[in-house]
Parts: C-alpha cells; structure tokens; sequence
C-alpha cells in the first residue's frame, strides 16, 4: 500500500464548519489539514439558486474569532457574500486548506485512518465530516415514474427560472426552500402549484426584531439536543418558511398564494398521467399555525418577563393559513405541469465513509457529532448538538465542544514517545 | 403553558404501554408489521355481514377477544332493505374511531383529562358517478367534514392541537386522504 502524508486530524470540506473546526484545532495547536473538493465554501459557490439569501440576519453570522463588521447588520447575506465572508475567515487564519482536492475514501488503518483523495494519500489519527448537510438531493421515490416530458429539477441544480421550460410549474416541498423557489418562479410569470406536507411557518419580523432575535434571546436556538423529548423527529423538522430580502418580508403560505400561488397537498402517487396530492393539506396547515403560535406565545410571555431594552412592537396574531374552498387533489402531467422542482430536502454525502458507522436507514450513527468509531466526528448537521447547530453561528459552540472531546482522544491514545524502547 | 392542566390526567388510555411499543418496535422493526383482516359474505340484495377475528402482529397470528359482526346494506330510497349502515357510512365510523382514539391517546400524553369527547362527520357524495351518469364525477366522497365537541381541562389552543396530531398520526385519516394501492381477486368456488 503507498504510504499517505501523516497529520494528526484530517478536516473534511472548508465551508464554515470546517473551519471554524480547523480555527479550534489551530487554538489547541493540533496538527491538521482541510481538505476540500472545490474552492472554500465550495457548495455557496456552486450548488446554491442565484437569488438565495441566508435565512440569518448579517448580525448574526460569526464564527470562531469572527463576525459581520458590514454596514447592514439587518440584512441577509446572498451567496456570494456568504463565499466572501467564509474565505475571508479562512483566508485571516491562514487554515490549512488544500483545495481541489476530493476525498475518495475514508478507512480504517491502524489505530486511525487513511484518507484517500484524488491526490493522494492522508494518514491521520481523527477524522471531522464537515461537508456539510445538504449536499445530496432527497427526491421521493414517484420522481422515477415522471413522464419524459415533464422536465424535472432539483433544488440543488435550479438556479433561476430561466432554465425552466415553459409552462406550469409544481413544486414539491414547503420549506425555506420550496416556498423561495415558489416564489422565484411565480416572478417569472408561470403558474405554480405548490405541494405541501409537513412544514414550519415562522413570520420573518416580529413585535419590530427579526424572529430569529426572539429565537435566541429566549434561548430556542441554544437548545440543546438532549433536552428534547424527541431528538430524531426534532432532527428531521423542515427548515421554517422564511426569505432573507431587503424588505424583511415574510413568506408564508398565505403570502404565496396572494401572489398567485395554487396549494395542494403533499404530492402521494402518479397515477394515470395525474399528480395525486393528499387530502391533509388543511391539517398540516394548522399544525404549523398552532406551532407558530406557542411560539409567539412564549416570545410574548419572555417580553413580559425580561422587558428587552429598545422599542418591542405590540403582539400580533397572523391569519390562520387559507388554503381555498376546495385545494385540488390533481393534477395532469404535461397539461398542469411542465416541470417539477424538488424541494423535497438533502442529506449529507458520506458515500466515499467506508467505516462501519451507518444506521439501518444508512444514516451516519453518532452521539452529537461523535460518530460510532473511535476519532470519527461530524459537524452541521441539523441539531446536531443544538437546535443551532446547522446554522453558521452554531458552529462555534459544536466545535468547542466537538475539538475538547478530539483532543482528549488524540491524548489518551497517544503513542508515548518511548513506546518503541520497551520492546 | 396552561395551568388548566390537571398534574395527572386519565382517559384510560396506558400511554406508557403505547410508547414501550414504539421504543420495542423502533428495535425490532420486522414486529412492527400488521396485517388487519375482514371477511364478508353475501346475504341477499344488497345486504351483506361481514366478520372480523384475527389479525397479524408483532410476528404472530392474533385474535380479538371475540369475533364481531357488521351488517351493511343500503336504505329503503334505493330500494333496498336498510338492514345496516350504508358501506360508505362505514368508512366514516372507522374515521371516526380512529380519530377519537387518537384524541383520548395524545390527550393523555400530554396531561390533559378529557370529560367529553363528540364527533360528527358528514361526506358529501354526488350519486351521478356511482350510477354512471357522468364520468367526470367521481364515485366517492368529494369531502368529508368533522367536527368535534371535546370538552377537557385545556385551553382551545391546546385541544385544537389534540385533534390536528391525532389526524397526523391517523391510520384510516391517511387511508382516506391518500392513495392506496388495491388488488381485488376472484375465482369460481
């Protein structure tokens, strides 16, 4: 076998994980390196819609000995200026990155692993995953039975409508995503019909402060993992409906429809050249209202506690979501819709892992980023330790806490520098 | 949260039994796999009896602790002899049952003692598809509407909630609002 460079930790992707990770690593002075596929913060350059804006306000976007110092502390960062702020991050440390390099393959070798890249070898003694949770569309099981005609799209691959055919548009998936592209194609003047499941909806502004002020001045997004009653169902929740924009809009489903928007249910079958949606619309749209609700509820009860210094708007209430008469459960294929874009969700790629540490389901095993293999961790995940942890500034805490627990293992499994004189 | 809450709650449902199940069956997921069963014979007309008595679960064959019987039929305006509900009329007991259980589960999960619990369903059917008159109406139901009385120590919030998780987790809410896939067979006996 050809020996591989040795480095004590070896850092998978230079996104924001990865180097707020290797700025840890730096701090307790453990020897490592970065290895990424493309450029630093690759997936914003290259897998992201032209109009995305972060879902963050520009405030709240720091890491490691790192923060916004822009003239726009309210706004959202597009993907271009996400690609600025995470090099400029990486650039200021000096991280060990070496770009264009793909990982192939991880394995065990020794008492650590070798990492295997398209420019070869790396042996090292741990292991950080930090390509992030999003790189792999997840597309339900009916896309294969689309007609030809009916051009399909993930949301990884659209980038604006102009790629799009024309005609009627579906899109499947009501989260963050699946309402931004809604409403990116509505734009473009084609009809679309949104198909909506199980989803969280969140008004952008509330009582005068963006709702993610609330959500961490009343401690939701520092939340850990293990304070809640059910953490798989916790890790599976949809990204809330929400937009970055200028103007702090929010975008809900009754936002979406008022600009011309058709609602159906989640997208069950294709049967007989038609889309079938379920009949539950109505009641996933209530679920959402009730939870919105307790939200604003506790946002209401923490004013009243706290009294938060500045100006606090009054309480509001939102319209319950209106889904029309009679929703339709559907839809021709290639009369109705010409395209479907999935917004159906992503997941992490660890297809090159080859160490034993999936689940029945294939999903990396890991208690709060510590993966079931000794050195093996993994970070940004959705609440991966915190409700926090998938968001840019979540990744400080994890990889505090992520890089004491690595640098006590790469202690206790220290070769001690006289080992080989005993024998 | 509401302090309408009593600290213990009992609708007579052993949630704890419920959520072992899940933690035993997210173990074992081969357990998990349930057949239900019915069997109906002809009668006359339009009147048939249908039975149900076993079951499959938890990798074994199961039996009710007796078996039941239903009479289906249709009534007297379709010229026929009404002696039991219409079968449609059974497709919205079952909702209804399945529903209501869900309420009194959940509303046990979550502490809250129910005094009443009152459902009403109505489905609307337009009778020009069944009898073939035009094919663009559909044979079924074009909606079904619920309504429930529910009287509980809780907040409206909070039993608007009970009911919208007992429909998320629903069997025959999702039989009736999703497409199943159905395979009918027949041999000469």
């Amino acid at each position: 076998m050809r020996a591989g460079r040795a480095v004590d930790v070896v850092v998978v992707g230079a996104g924001h994980n990865g180097l707020a990770m290797s700025h840890e690593l730096a701090q307790r002075a453990l020897e490592h390196v970065v290895l990424e596929r493309g450029e630093v913060a690759n997936s914003w350059r290259t897998e992201r819609w032209d109009g995305l804006r972060l879902l963050t306000p520009n405030w709240m976007c720091r890491l490691p000995g790192y923060a916004y110092h822009g003239d726009d502390p309210d706004g959202y960062m597009s993907a271009g200026e996400v690609v600025n702020f995470v090099s400029g991050y990486a650039a200021r440390m000096s991280a060990p990155v070496v770009t264009h390099t793909a990982v192939t393959r991880v394995a065990p070798h020794g008492d650590g692993y070798q990492v295997s890249t398209s420019r070869g070898d790396w042996l090292c003694r741990a292991v950080v995953l930090a390509g992030g949770a999003f790189n792999k569309p997840v597309v339900p099981r009916v896309a294969a039975g689309l007609p030809r005609g009916v051009q399909q799209v993930s949301a990884q691959a659209y980038r604006n409508p102009a790629q799009l055919g024309a005609g009627a548009v579906l899109v499947v998936g009501a989260s963050a995503t699946g309402v931004q592209l809604a409403q990116d194609i509505l734009r473009s003047g084609r009809r679309v019909t949104l198909a909506v499941g199980e989803h969280v909806r969140l008004p952008r502004v509330y009582r005068g402060r963006d709702i993610q002020w609330w959500m961490l001045a009343t401690g939701v997004l520092d939340q850990r993992i293990d304070e809640i009653d059910d953490p798989e169902r916790a890790r599976r929740v949809p990204s809330p409906q929400l937009v970055g924009t200028p103007e702090r809009c929010t975008l809900d489903l009754n936002a979406l429809r008022a600009q011309g928007a058709e609602l159906v249910g989640r997208l069950t079958a294709l049967r007989d050249g038609k889309a079938l949606f379920s009949g539950s619309l109505r009641n996933v749209c209530t679920l959402a209202d009730l939870k919105m609700n307790r939200l604003l509820d506790a946002i209401d009860q923490w004013i009243a506690r706290h009294a938060p210094t500045g100006e606090v708007g009054a309480a509001e209430r939102h319209a319950p979501t209106d889904v029309g008469r009679s929703p339709r459960l559907q839809l021709e294929l290639g009369a109705d819709i010409r395209t479907v874009v999935w917004a159906t969700g992503s997941r992490p790629d660890h297809s090159w892992l080859d160490v034993p540490v999936f689940d029945r389901k294939g999903a990396l095993a890991h208690d709060r980023g510590v993966a079931d293999a000794p050195g093996l961790y993994v970070l940004g995940l959705p609440f991966l330790r915190r409700r926090k942890s998938s968001f840019m500034h979540g990744a400080e805490d994890d990889v505090r806490e992520l890089g004491t627990h690595l640098a006590a293992y790469l202690d206790r499994t220290a070769q001690p520098r006289w080992a080989g004189l005993a024998a | 949260m509401s302090s309408a809450q009593a600290s213990s709650a009992d609708n007579g449902v052993n949630v704890a039994a419920l959520l072992d199940a899940r933690a035993a069956l997210t173990a074992s997921p081969e357990g998990a796999r349930f057949k239900w069963r019915a069997s109906s014979e002809w009668l006359h007309g339009t009147h048939s009896r249908a039975s149900v008595n076993s079951f499959f679960g938890l990798g074994a064959e199961q039996q009710h602790r007796q078996t039941f019987r239903y009479e289906s039929d249709h009534p007297e305006l379709f010229a026929a002899s009404d002696n039991g509900a219409t079968p449609v009329e059974f497709v919205l007991v079952g909702l209804a049952g399945c529903l209501t259980a869900g309420v009194a589960a959940v509303a046990q999960h979550r502490k809250i003692q129910l005094k009443s619990v009152k459902a009403t369903l109505e489905a609307s059917m337009d009778l020009q598809g069944i009898l073939g008159i035009d094919d663009n109406v559909r044979n079924g139901f074009d909606g079904i509407k619920v309504h429930y009385e529910i009287d509980a120590d809780a907040t409206s919030e909070q039993i608007a909630a009970l009911v919208a998780q007992s429909q998320k987790r629903s069997a025959v809410f999702d039989i009736v609002t999703n497409p199943t896939d159905v395979t009918v067979t027949a041999r000469k006996a």
